[in-house]
């Protein structure tokens, strides 16, 4: 599926929605914490680390926490890893401190298949002994593959298996939405 | 007493006697008998209708290896001399560099007699210039020459010593043999796997300038001057040594050369896939240095054509590049290869069969390379208008390797005869070649 | 072959390649599979490799230094010449990807007992390796194994030819230290002509967009060295280092010199060795790099080596990460053509 065939089908969040869902996120983090000096977000290269700067700009507003945060490039656990013609880009992995005995927050934009997830897991594993790990995601679109589910969830949403589900946040896009993609009706 | 042969409605080019017309050719005891206008009447005479094809005398090649005795994985002097037939020629001339080489009596003779076993090309051997190729002692030439030696080199190896060199040229020419350089000067090539230049820097494979040859041609030339012995130099490759050869004659001396149909065909850029069909001494050269062979083939300044058929098994060859033996195999390939500079224009059709008839014949002083009535019946049929592609696993050769796979060449040889006798129909050939499948 | 109307032309084709078959054409081995060498190569491929290995660099840095990538795929590092750091570090970064690495020297044992280097290969592929790592005296070996082979073929320097994975480091560490290569001036000292190393760093620093001097005694500089990239040719090395970003200085190699390259050691050290004096003739914060192993004293005075300038260690650590990500080229490719979802 190239994506310049893609067409946009309906929009779920628009500017304002995505705030206030990134705010009841920022919450649901903090209330799940019991220690915040030990809190820490990775953000999942390349969707989940504006997210986690946002969310990190939050808590650090309104709830007076302060993680540190770190990037995490998943390339080289990826299950398909070998599958595909186009050569993967490996892109870099910032992890600044020592992951033992934190409480890793993962972020990423969408949950689908798990396989991402599970990929992220693995690789944060090699960093240290966490003492525990969350995940948050801003939306949750279902299709898992693998036994996995999100602590914190923003939006969920309906989407059929050829669908794409794209966050926009204007870090990276012309603008903050998430929209639903698919191929041009025949 | 043979049957009469009649050969009808050729092209006769044959230019030892200035011929290129249509006429018949009537041969009958092994010779050439007449060549009317028309076609005789003769009950009793076997009919070849040749029309719209071309009948040349056969091919004398001066330099090429049979590999027998003592390298028989690579050729034999059967499947060499078949090579040469389907190739069109019907004289070569087998290098002494076998295993013992043809430095005495017994080798010399055990050459002719497998030559007449085989009863396909006449086969003349040539003796070493020295003992055992190994450049110290002179061979017993006198003697080799009675055995049936034609020309005398130690070819595959340069004579280094100077002095060695002179006495060579000096003693042979007393004896009234011939004596063949193989001009390179081992302390320039030493360990060169292929030209040194733009290609070599590239690849980064050690060079051979082309100064090896230049320096070893100049100092030859000026020995056989300086004695007045007659001297013939072998593959010439570089433009420096036809010039030097140019001169030379314009002097007087009694120099003659020979080129290559590779280094009249290729240049260094055929090993940039280093492929070792590619490696050969004097090694592939530059673009004006083929110019420059070229221009010396049709300026007389090379006189002959010369295959240097260098057979070699995948044992030898499917190796590194710097690893692999050098030579590659031309009987099969080299009247194409000729015939192709022809149909581009940079060789007049004539003058390219003598290069490979009267020319070299003319070098040795040989009853070859003519069509004249009287003369042996060695004679080529050949049909200019087909093409063929070239796959090494039709060769009769055991050799397979040859630089010009998969090209497509004009000119095709169809018979062959020596004395008279069809030693190649390619009718025949690929007859039984479909048989076998 | 391209086929041309004018016969003139098609025949100089001929002459040019040898014209047939297509197979043997260098460019079809320049599938992505293969890193025979770095003639030819796209810029943008180059920096693609120079990007994916700054982020295997980050691995390095890891408490646990190991990652899955090429868990379950074999590389087997064949080397038919003695090489030490080239093979660790190889074998390093075949490792740190979670690959199963074997080392293979054929140095002299199989090729005395009559072998052939085809035969060796041959006999390796058929235990099924991913990624054969090769390393030879004769230059166009990694070429002949691409073309023989199945699996993919990373050249770990070959005769006088190319090392590409070497460039390759190089040109990473002066990446890391600058940027950019553009318009920076790197001088190359030593056997030029003899030098894989320099092979291959001409046509990577050249593509990178730098400025490339070469530098030795005449019998050290090939006639057509331009053939590699665009250079300037120096024989005198204070003319070569005259305001140069960097300088390379090569390893004189004592065991090969059976031909009269130089007169003695000790001439060359004085005439083109870098030491404390001539190091000053360099930009004020240019770097020196040293493919190893050096002949301290030789081509390099020792404080000049260990000198704050000097970034050959830099050289080694990004080797690995470098030869981490061309591993992974290689590998994956393999595993590609194979699963490649239709």
């Amino acid at each position: 599926m190239r994506h310049d065939e893609l067409v946009e089908r309906r929009r779920l969040l628009e500017e304002e929605e995505i705030h206030a869902r990134i705010d009841q996120m920022a919450a649901g983090i903090a209330k799940r914490c019991p220690d915040p000096e030990a809190l820490v977000l990775v953000g999942i290269r390349t969707g989940g680390v504006p997210l986690a700067e946002r969310l990190q700009r939050r808590l650090a507003s309104r709830l007076d926490v302060h993680p540190p945060i770190g990037i995490l490039d998943i390339t080289l656990y990826r299950d398909d890893f070998f599958r595909g013609l186009e050569q993967p880009q490996v892109g870099p992995t910032n992890i600044g401190f020592p992951l033992g005995d934190r409480f890793v927050v993962l972020v990423d934009d969408v949950l689908f298949t798990g396989r991402t997830v599970r990929a992220a897991i693995d690789a944060l594993m090699d960093f240290g002994r966490p003492r525990r790990v969350l995940l948050a995601v801003l939306v949750d679109r279902g299709g898992r593959e693998l036994p996995i589910a999100a602590d914190v969830v923003g939006q969920r949403v309906e989407a059929s298996n050829d669908e794409t589900v794209e966050v926009r946040l204007v870090e990276t896009a012309e603008e903050d939405a998430v929209v639903v993609m698919g191929e041009r009706a025949r | 007493m043979q049957r009469r042969i009649i050969v009808r409605g050729a092209r006769i080019l044959d230019p030892s006697q200035d011929l290129d017309e249509k006429r018949c050719l009537v041969m009958e005891g092994g010779r050439i008998v007449a060549l009317p206008r028309r076609p005789p009447r003769a009950r009793t005479a076997t009919e070849v209708d040749a029309r719209g094809l071309w009948l040349m005398p056969g091919f004398v090649d001066l330099h090429v290896h049979l590999r027998e005795p003592g390298h028989e994985h690579k050729e034999t002097i059967e499947t060499g001399a078949r090579a040469a037939v389907e190739g069109g020629f019907t004289t070569i001339v087998a290098m002494p560099n076998t295993s013992p080489p043809n430095d005495c009596r017994a080798v010399t003779e055990l050459v002719l007699e497998r030559a007449r076993r085989a009863k396909l090309a006449r086969v003349l051997p040539a003796g070493s210039i020295t003992r055992g190729l190994e450049g110290k002692e002179l061979s017993d030439m006198g003697e080799l020459r009675d055995a049936g030696c034609v020309l005398f080199t130690d070819d595959g190896r340069p004579v280094m010593d100077s002095g060695l060199m002179r006495r060579a040229l000096e003693y042979s020419s007393g004896l009234g043999a011939l004596l063949m350089s193989h001009s390179e000067d081992v302390s320039l090539s030493k360990n060169g796997s292929m030209h040194e230049g733009e290609v070599s820097t590239r690849l980064g494979l050690r060079g051979i300038p082309a100064t090896a040859e230049d320096v070893m041609v100049m100092r030859d030339v000026a020995l056989a001057e300086e004695v007045e012995a007659p001297l013939h130099i072998g593959h010439v490759s570089t433009a420096r040594s036809v010039h030097t050869i140019r001169e030379a004659r314009r002097r007087g001396a009694l120099i003659t050369c020979e080129c290559t149909p590779h280094h009249f065909s290729l240049t260094e850029e055929a090993c940039s896939s280093y492929d070792t069909a590619c490696k050969m001494m004097p090694p592939l050269r530059p673009e004006a240095d083929r110019r420059a062979i070229v221009a010396g083939m049709r300026d007389g300044t090379i006189q002959a054509i010369a295959t240097d058929h260098a057979p070699h098994s995948l044992v030898e060859k499917d190796l590194e590049f710097d690893r692999a033996a050098n030579g590659v195999v031309g009987l099969e390939t080299a009247f194409s290869l000729t015939f192709k500079l022809v149909d581009e224009g940079v060789l007049p059709l004539f003058r390219a069969v003598e290069l490979l008839t009267s020319g070299p014949a003319k070098v040795l002083g040989l009853e070859a390379g003519t069509l004249r009535e009287g003369s042996l019946a060695d004679i080529v049929l050949v049909d200019p208008t087909a093409h063929w592609t070239v796959d090494p696993k039709t060769f009769s050769s055991k050799g397979r390797n040859t630089p010009f796979t998969g090209w497509r060449l004009p000119g095709r040889i169809l018979s062959t005869w020596v004395s008279g006798k069809t030693v190649f129909d390619r009718k025949e050939k690929t007859r039984s070649a479909k048989g076998r499948a | 072959m391209v086929r041309s109307k004018s016969r003139r032309k098609l025949a100089s084709q001929d002459r040019r390649g040898g014209s047939e078959p297509p197979g043997d054409d260098l460019s079809k081995l320049g599938d992505p599979r293969h890193l025979l060498g770095l003639d030819g190569m796209r810029r943008a491929e180059i920096e693609e490799i120079l990007d994916s290995a700054f982020a295997f660099k980050e691995v390095l840095d890891r408490p646990i230094k190991k990652v899955p990538t090429l868990r379950g795929k074999m590389v087997i590092n064949l080397f038919f010449e003695p090489s030490t750091r080239t093979r660790t570090s190889f074998e390093i970064a075949g490792k740190l990807l979670s690959a199963d690495v074997i080392n293979f020297s054929a140095s002299a044992s199989a090729l005395e007992k009559g072998e052939t280097l085809l035969d060796t290969a041959l006999n390796l592929q058929a235990m099924r390796p991913d990624v054969l790592v090769v390393r030879s005296a004769s230059s166009g070996v990694p070429h002949m194994l691409a073309r023989r082979l199945e699996c993919a073929i990373v050249s770990a320097g070959d005769g006088w030819h190319e090392h590409p994975t070497q460039a390759l480091l190089d040109a990473m560490s002066l990446r890391e230290r600058w940027g950019s290569l553009d318009g920076r001036t790197v001088a190359i000292v030593g056997d030029i002509a003899r030098s894989r190393v320099a092979g291959s760093n001409i046509r990577c620093l050249t593509s990178l967009g730098a400025r490339v001097r070469v530098c030795g005694p005449r019998t050290m500089i090939p006639r057509n060295v331009e053939s590699l990239g665009k250079v300037t040719i120096h024989h005198r090395i204070a003319e070569a280092l005259e305001a140069a970003d960097a300088v390379m200085m090569l390893r004189i190699q004592k065991e090969r010199s059976s031909e009269p390259i130089y007169p003695s050691d000790r001439e060359y050290s004085r005439l083109f060795g870098l030491n404390t004096m001539n190091v000053e003739l360099l930009e004020k914060d240019a770097l020196i790099l040293h493919p190893g192993p050096m002949n301290r004293g030789i081509e390099i005075e020792p404080a000049v080596a260990d000198g704050p300038r000097s970034i050959i260690l830099d050289q080694v650590e990004n080797g690995v990460a470098l030869r981490m990500a061309v591993l992974c080229r290689a590998a994956r490719s393999v595993g590609a053509s194979l699963e490649a979802p239709a």
